[in-house]
């Protein structure tokens, strides 16, 4: 057994540190996307909208029941090929769009379900005073989704920072990208990993202290 | 507010799965006129009243206030939503808004229905709520109110709207009794405006008090109407003096 190398992992860390700026990049851009994308998915199986709705099964059980770096590899190398408009696709957009997909599967059936938790008195109400059914799920039932798929979401959003460092095997030099060229210079693959392991923790925990202070604000009107 | 409009029912009838919960409803409601719809647990007259704004999809019949006729045939979604708009509806359970404030549960309908600037619906829900005796609540959420006290903010909700016909579903039946009081006394307050009124209720009492007419149905029908005091007092139907013994 040898001993840890300490100075090479500190010269390391602001080396590394400078790739977060890119992973919390790709990770922000795809929750953004895969928010709206799955709120619209999560709305149609709420309403079942007829022939859309076959669809949207289609791209929730494929998503879902594909690994990450299949959908990755698929778009970076596979779909190019047929599409030719996507011919230069780089690495950073395809892991992007990898993301964005694959996570609004599974955060459209947190949100549906969220949806169909919210108290059947809220939809009645909503419909009573006249509103359509947009204006209904957009101030009513939406909002008071969000608080229940809240803690879901943010695990998946933690999930996607994690997926991010997938982007390395599309040639990215991410912070696993970066950690791996670093580590294969030294030959000091454990002090790298063990560098990388601990900000990808840190940034999750991080996450985790914003989460809380989400759910209190989320909760506000249902404190007594 | 408008000039109220008359309402006229025809035909009304509901079943669910294999039971007949309305059948063949005629009813007409002149402008201003309170009515009262009394009769015992499951004959209906939730479902009418359901009906009415189409929470409930009515199988047959006919629904008209002021210029809208809405048919439950040809009900487009449109149709379904204008008559939502004529009509204002408090609940037995409440139902506010469970992530708006008291006030907010006021304004949210006057600024996203009814298009009223965001100052004009504040004003006025404000003067509701000062209406309802709740001003010093306008920023609670429903979950820090009593039942009495989100019932009065339903209650300020559905007046607010100045829709021409309010429907009342058992607005006390789900409170505790001591809450009962202050929401028949706010109900009482609407009833002097002249407001078009139907209520379903347990409260004979106040019925008694407020009603130009009182309804009893049992069965899905409409089994007797007539003035509170001939209903009350002098009642024809065996049904209605049955009904009336076991709740007085």
């Amino acid at each position: 057994m040898r001993a840890l190398d300490f100075e090479y992992m500190l010269d390391l860390v602001p080396v590394l540190l400078g790739y977060v700026p890119l992973t919390l990049f790709m990770a922000i851009i795809g929750m953004f996307f895969a928010l709206i994308l799955a709120s619209i998915l999560a709305v149609e199986r709420v309403f079942k909208i007829p022939v859309l709705d076959g669809f949207v099964r289609l791209f929730i059980s494929f998503f879902r029941g594909t690994p990450l770096l299949v959908q990755l590899f698929l778009f970076y190398y596979g779909v190019p090929q047929v599409l030719s408009f996507l011919t230069n696709i780089d690495g950073v957009t395809a892991t992007i769009m990898g993301l964005t997909l694959h996570f609004s599967a599974y955060m459209a059936e947190s949100i549906r379900a969220a949806i169909l938790g919210v108290d059947r008195s809220q939809w009645e109400a909503a419909q009573a005073v006249g509103m359509t059914q947009g204006q209904m799920m957009y101030h009513i039932i939406l909002p008071q989704a969000a608080r229940v798929a809240a803690p879901t979401l943010v695990n998946y959003f933690i999930d996607m920072i994690k997926g991010t460092s997938l982007a390395f095997t599309l040639g990215v030099t991410e912070l696993m990208g970066a950690t791996q060229k670093e580590a294969a210079g030294s030959f000091l693959y454990f002090e790298a990993f063990l560098v990388v392991a601990a900000i990808y923790w840190i940034m999750v925990e991080a996450l985790a202290f914003l989460q809380r202070h989400l759910e209190v604000y989320l909760n506000k009107a249902h404190a007594r | 507010m408008t000039k109220p409009a008359a309402i006229s029912i025809k035909g009304l009838s509901k079943s669910f799965v294999a039971t007949r919960v309305l059948e063949d409803i005629n009813l007409d409601i002149a402008p201003g006129e309170r009515v009262v719809v009394i009769g015992p647990s499951g004959t209906g007259k939730s479902t009418l009243l359901r009906c009415l704004n189409y929470l409930d999809h009515p199988d047959s019949g006919s629904i008209r206030i002021g210029d809208l006729s809405v048919d439950a045939d040809t009900a487009s979604r449109a149709d379904i939503l204008a008559l939502r708009r004529k009509t204002s509806f408090v609940f037995q359970n409440y139902a506010l808004f469970a992530n708006k404030t008291a006030r907010e549960n006021i304004t949210q309908a006057l600024i996203t229905v009814k298009g009223q600037s965001k100052a004009d619906a504040i004003a006025r829900a404000d003067a509701t709520l000062r209406e309802t005796g709740l001003a010093d609540k306008a920023d609670a959420y429903p979950a820090a109110l009593s039942g009495g006290q989100q019932q009065r903010v339903g209650i300020g909700r559905a007046m607010a709207l100045d829709a021409d016909l309010m429907l009342f579903d058992e607005p006390t039946s789900a409170l505790d009794p001591e809450w009962v009081g202050e929401v028949l006394d706010l109900m009482r307050r609407v009833a002097e405006k002249r407001q078009t009124m139907l209520i379903v209720t347990h409260e004979i009492q106040f019925a008694r008090e407020i009603a130009d007419r009182i309804i009893f149905m049992d069965g899905g029908k409409i089994v007797e109407q007539g003035p509170p005091k001939q209903l009350l007092e002098a009642p024809q139907d065996a049904r209605t003096k049955a009904f009336l013994r076991r709740v007085s």
